[in-house]
């Protein structure tokens, strides 16, 4: 018989850390907890021990929809060629501020 | 008694009971029941030893015969010890761990409350940093007492026989330290004793949440700690941690 | 496309440095390498609190005490970290971790020799992390996206490691007479295991060709292992310490430390589950998932009962 039963240690949570107030949380890792209020505080001691966060977000990992990585050209470099999406790509006289 | 000697006192028994408390939950560190507990317990027995840290160093100050914090853990034998008893009852299971903690922690939480008003500042100052850490500690024990209380068969059992193995000492956390009416009378800390009732609150509302019996408020309890009289787990609990500071005096770390 | 172009593919963006992601396609060797690795590293991780956790209840000063329990705190955020980096290659968990408890996985041999003094918890931190260290310097910069992005976390958070371990030993050294032996004696016992613990000599490390192939490993153990003594023996002359080798000497020409023969045999006899304490550190850890077990049962049923949405979301 195993030791640890499939599933014993609960399921997997995607965890995001804001470091500071007013950024953007960013990935951290993961934990393995039953419920949220659970997997926000094994978040708390796991990934703040050295004061990284201020605010916590846990997100059941299988809820995640993610892109796959080898289609990555076809998902992301159509944006490549749209440079008027970007400030540079217009001319402002000389002289003129603020834009 | 003077003031001065009445706080040494009742910093100690502040200090000795954290420093008490961290001691028998840092035993579970490398032995918890998931690896996030195994986190979670360490970090409060790290605050735990932390608070124990500042304030022993204050209780040395007070004593003033300059005494550090590692004199007063090391080189103190069980009967100079004064914290509570329930601090050093063993871990049991984890269920017996966890309501030790709350009982303790619903106490903290009041006692560390109560002395943010401290007009000592550095008593003051101690209690407003471990005020915030007692919260956290309080809703950490008390989640873990509803997911037990109200989880399985099991569970309810053994957390049930938990409180009944630790009951006994609750009352013990409210004995006045040596000397306490002095400072109760200028005004420097609550009577411990006045803190009881709100205690027994939270714990009410916890054990009725929790589906488990509510403990008897008027049991008969165990006391002695303020005069040096502790279990009989205290004195193994020193002989380990003080082991090798004693078989090498005077040798620095 | 086929099997054999996609392996072609494959290997271009590996040389080509980019990393691999959990959804990318991947060889199943590629996959069956990285979850023995993973999962490995994350056990010696969790089994390596318990030597060090040996000591905690017994720190001799209150400063070692709350560095001691930071530390194998740490270990068991590492061990988190890399389960859940090993999870992304569609294990469980609780798979890998009933691998190592049933004796199908390995671990970093080290941490099934004893603990007999104070003075190995400062020589784990010098040595064992130490070594650790360059490893895992080294597998930070390999090809698998979630292992090399734990390790970089990992290794930024032990940095303190190696330098409280040092530290202890150093103090030690300048101690008492007592403590200045204890030093010595936790080197001498510490060190072979040290130097064998980045693993076999690479004429004779089984996995080594096609790990460093994927960039999985990016140096031979040899390599790291030779970083690792040119580092620790000027680290031991500068305490006043004797590493325990007479043949022991300085190569001008080269630049590194030579040893004197390293106890392979030694090696592979722990490697096998014979080393003074596998079976009690196994046994350990068996009893410590067995006597939580209950817990989690109660915590699953506890959510269950809440009627938590996140559960209904996931049956």
């Amino acid at each position: 018989m195993s030791h640890v039963k499939e599933g014993a240690h609960g399921i997997l949570w995607e965890v995001f850390i804001q470091s500071k107030p007013g950024i953007p949380h960013k990935h951290a890792g993961n934990v393995h907890a039953h419920d949220a209020e659970q997997a926000l505080t094994n978040a708390r001691d796991v990934y703040t021990r050295r004061m990284e966060g201020v605010s916590i977000w846990v997100i059941p990992a299988n809820l995640v929809t993610a892109s796959a990585g080898e289609d990555s050209d076809a998902f992301f470099d159509p944006a490549e060629d749209k440079v008027y999406r970007h400030p540079t790509f217009y001319t402002v006289p000389e002289g003129v501020k603020y834009l | 008694m003077t003031s001065k000697e009445a706080l040494y006192h009742y910093v100690l028994k502040m200090g000795d009971s954290s420093l008490i408390m961290g001691h028998r939950l840092s035993e579970w560190t490398a032995h918890g029941p998931v690896l996030e507990h195994d986190i979670a317990l360490t970090n409060i027995a790290l605050d735990y030893i932390g608070q124990a840290r500042m304030l022993l160093t204050y209780a040395g100050e007070l004593e003033g015969k300059g005494r550090s914090e590692d004199d007063l853990a090391y080189w103190r034998d069980a009967a100079q010890y004064r914290n509570s008893l329930l601090c050093e009852l063993p871990n049991g299971d984890f269920g017996q761990t966890v309501v030790k903690m709350f009982l303790f922690d619903a106490f903290q939480v009041e006692l560390h409350e109560a002395l943010s008003q401290s007009p000592d500042e550095q008593l003051k100052a101690i209690a407003i940093k471990s005020l915030k850490e007692s919260k956290y500690h309080l809703r950490y024990s008390r989640d873990w007492v509803l997911r037990l209380g109200d989880g399985t068969e099991e569970s309810k059992i053994r957390i049930a026989n938990g409180l009944e193995a630790v009951w006994m000492y609750f009352g013990d956390l409210f004995a006045p330290s040596e000397g306490e009416s002095v400072l109760v009378s200028d005004g420097i800390v609550p009577e411990t004793a006045s803190l009881r009732k709100r205690v027994e609150e939270t714990l009410r509302k916890t054990f009725e949440e929790a589906t488990m019996a509510v403990p008897d408020f008027d049991a008969v309890m165990q006391e002695g700690s303020q005069r040096g009289i502790h279990t009989e787990y205290l004195s193994y609990i020193l002989s380990e941690m003080q082991s090798v500071t004693r078989m090498h005096p005077g040798a620095t770390w | 496309m086929e099997e054999q172009e996609k392996l072609a593919r494959f290997q271009e963006r590996i040389d080509s440095g980019q990393k691999i992601e959990p959804k990318d396609w991947m060889p199943e060797r590629y996959r069956k390498q990285l979850t023995r690795m993973i999962s490995q590293h994350a056990h010696s991780e969790i089994v390596g609190m318990l030597p060090e956790g040996n000591w905690i209840t017994r720190a001799p000063s209150l400063r070692r005490k709350v560095a001691l329990l930071a530390k194998v705190q740490d270990e068991a955020g590492h061990g988190l970290y890399l389960y859940s980096a090993v999870e992304t290659l569609g294990v469980t968990r609780e798979d890998v971790i009933n691998e190592y408890l049933e004796g199908r996985a390995k671990y970093s041999s080290i941490f099934n020799y004893p603990t007999l003094t104070w003075a190995d918890i400062g020589a784990i931190g010098w040595l064992v992390d130490g070594a650790a260290i360059i490893n895992q310097t080294m597998l930070a910069r390999g090809s698998y996206g979630p292992y090399s992005r734990a390790m970089v976390r990992i290794c930024k958070e032990e940095s303190f490691h190696n330098r409280q371990g040092y530290e202890i030993i150093y103090t030690l050294a300048q101690g008492t007479p007592e403590q200045k032996q204890m030093a010595q004696d936790a080197l001498n016992r510490w060190w072979q295991p040290a130097i064998q613990m980045v693993g076999p000599p690479d004429d004779n490390s089984p996995n080594s060709a096609e790990t460093m192939r994927w960039q999985i490993k990016v140096e031979s153990n040899d390599v790291i292992r030779q970083r690792f003594i040119d580092r620790t023996v000027p680290q031991a002359h500068a305490a006043g310490l004797t590493i325990p080798d007479d043949q022991l000497k300085f190569n001008e020409e080269t630049g590194h430390w030579e040893t004197g023969p390293i106890d392979w045999d030694e090696f592979w006899r722990v490697v096998k589950g014979n080393g003074p304490c596998n079976r009690q550190r196994i046994q350990d850890r068996i009893n410590a998932e067995r006597e939580g077990q209950w817990v989690l049962d109660a915590a699953a049923a506890y959510a269950k009962k809440q009627g938590k949405k996140q559960l209904t979301l996931t049956e």
